[in-house]
């Protein structure tokens, strides 16, 4: 059923720290790795050995260059993947009920048999967080790896998001936004989390933690002094010389 | 938007038959040998599920398309479908009638031309939904799919009709459905991303920080969907198509339509002013997705 549910038990969703992502992209390469093997059909590549290689990814990192008004620019990794909705237009719009929202986590998932292929849901969605399978042509959406998350065959530390575990510097938590004493939302208020364009009125559940404000140690390092005048000796001393006379 | 063919074929075509359906159920005036009845009523069938058949083309899995039938409760889409199958049902009952009998049910005829409105107006409500996509996100959307229909209808009607053909009418309903959508043009001229305050800042929320610009891209390559919704070709000749669209959809059929009131020609010549509307709608209706900005494109470096 496309229908929204009118509340979810659980808020399941992600706090991406920009303060510490450093763009590596192992989020994205180990959420493409698990999804190729996970439960759904893989998530496939066309031509990736090829000159113009494509494919359905489920995250994807994107780099922006932020210049303030005064001081250097700044660079913020910024990885984007499904926000998990409230209020998610990619549901509603699904005419076969293939998209739907748990109503016990909140999660938002495609049941693949269902799907036509309509692409409807990926026009609905302001993030991008849609993708269609280039091979298997049903769309492909982050599961926030229902599949790992509630797994008991897996070690517990491994069960949360192959994005969270794959973090090489943490900068991804994985938790429930419906509890306020969870650590994301706790991180989250802390770190005054942003929702990304919540005026159109999705609710997204995902938060995205600004960077920190470091402008002003920044600005102290931006023109350092110039080094001071050292003459070179021993062999640098020589070969200075040398080409020094040399014109 | 990416201009999909399928789809600008099926939104014009299938608009057409609707609108036949449309003005058919609601009287236009048919004398109605049974030879006439089955052309018209074929004609109106046919545009509609060439139109629908077209439209299933660009699924990934056509084969599944009747699923598509069972979500009426929340999507448009699926509305669409429903209404479009009980349509064609409807109607395919008052031209049976109308040709085994002799007599037109008024109100079989009324009922099938309020599906067919609201088939049409389902149609439109799939794009004019989406917040996504601020320049069709307004009520003026579904008054040019529903202007268009009416006025694309009316003229295969008239012209596979064998009665004289209210001329004057058809011109109205031409000129209507243009007026409405130079008032979409307009309006989408101030609904561009920019113009509603929408920009990798606020994409991002990190407007208050600083000036955002893409750096880098998540691939060196394109995707699903940067070919999907960030497309930008053809918006360099956007101007050009908009007057052939305006030349082909309203001032030749317009013209066309003047000359037969003038030489009393017989109504089969109205074929003439559909098939060139059609042509010019194919125009607008692609620039209607080619001219569109998603606001995914904000993360992809549009500004």
């Amino acid at each position: 059923m496309t229908s929204l549910p009118l509340s979810t038990d659980k808020r399941l969703g992600l706090a991406i720290d920009l303060d510490t992502c450093v763009g590596c992209h192992a989020c994205a390469v180990s959420c493409k790795e698990w999804n190729s093997g996970g439960s759904g059909t893989p998530l496939a590549d066309v031509g990736a050995y090829g000159a113009a290689p494509s494919g359905a990814w489920l995250n994807r990192v994107h780099t922006f260059e932020i210049t303030p008004p005064v001081g250097a620019a700044e660079i913020v990794h910024f990885p984007k993947s499904c926000l998990h909705c409230d209020d998610a237009p990619c549901v509603t719009v699904c005419p076969t009920g293939a998209s739907y929202k748990r109503g016990e986590d909140g999660i938002v998932l495609v049941d693949e048999a269902l799907c036509i292929g309509c692409g409807l849901c990926a026009w609905a969605c302001p993030y991008g967080a849609r993708e269609m399978d280039p091979v298997e042509k049903v769309m492909k959406k982050c599961t926030l790896c229902v599949d790992r998350i509630y797994n008991q065959t897996i070690p517990e530390i491994d069960r949360v998001p192959a994005c969270v575990r794959a973090c090489p510097t943490g900068a991804r938590h994985f938790g429930d936004f419906a509890d306020p004493d969870s650590s994301v939302s706790k991180l989250s208020a802390a770190r005054g989390g942003l929702a990304l364009m919540p005026d159109l009125g999705t609710g997204p559940v995902n938060r995205y933690l600004p960077p920190r404000d470091t402008r002003r140690t920044q600005t102290a390092t931006v023109d350092p002094p110039p080094p001071a005048e050292t003459s070179a000796t021993g062999f640098l001393g020589w070969l200075d010389a040398a080409l020094e006379r040399l014109g | 938007m990416h201009p999909a063919i399928s789809v600008i074929f099926f939104t014009v075509t299938s608009g057409a038959g609707f609108g036949a359906m449309t003005v058919i159920g609601l009287g236009f005036p048919l004398d109605g040998s049974r030879l006439r009845i089955l052309i018209l009523c074929l004609a109106a069938c046919g545009l509609a599920v060439a139109g629908l058949i077209a439209s299933t083309f660009h699924l990934g899995h056509p084969e599944r398309a009747w699923r598509a039938l069972s979500q009426w409760r929340s999507s448009w889409l699926s509305r669409e479908g429903v209404a479009a199958i009980a349509t064609l049902v409807l109607f395919f009952a008052y031209g049976l009638i109308w040709m085994t009998t002799g007599t037109r049910l008024a109100w079989l005829g009324a009922l099938s031309a309020t599906g067919a409105v609201f088939t049409v107006f389902a149609t439109s409500m799939i794009y004019a939904q989406l917040k996504t996509v601020p320049q069709w996100n307004t009520g003026l959307t579904p008054a040019i799919y529903l202007g268009f229909s009416a006025a694309t209808g009316w003229l295969v009607v008239a012209g596979l009709g064998d009665a004289e053909a209210p001329a004057p009418a058809g011109l109205a309903l031409v000129v209507f459905a243009w007026v409405l959508k130079l008032a979409w043009w307009r309006q989408s001229a101030r609904a561009r991303l920019s113009d509603i305050g929408a920009s990798p800042e606020t994409a991002t929320g990190l407007g208050f920080r600083g000036r955002v610009r893409l750096l880098e891209s998540p691939h060196t390559g394109d995707n699903y969907l940067t070919r999907e919704m960030v497309h930008r070709i053809g918006r360099k000749h956007a101007g050009t198509l908009r007057r052939l669209a305006l030349l082909l959809g309203c001032v030749l059929p317009l013209g066309l339509l003047a000359a037969i009131v003038v030489l009393d020609a017989p109504s089969a010549f109205m074929l003439g002013p559909a098939g060139v509307m059609m042509a010019g709608l194919f125009l607008e209706r692609w620039l209607f997705f080619a001219e569109a900005e998603h606001t995914v494109s904000l993360y992809y470096g549009h500004r």
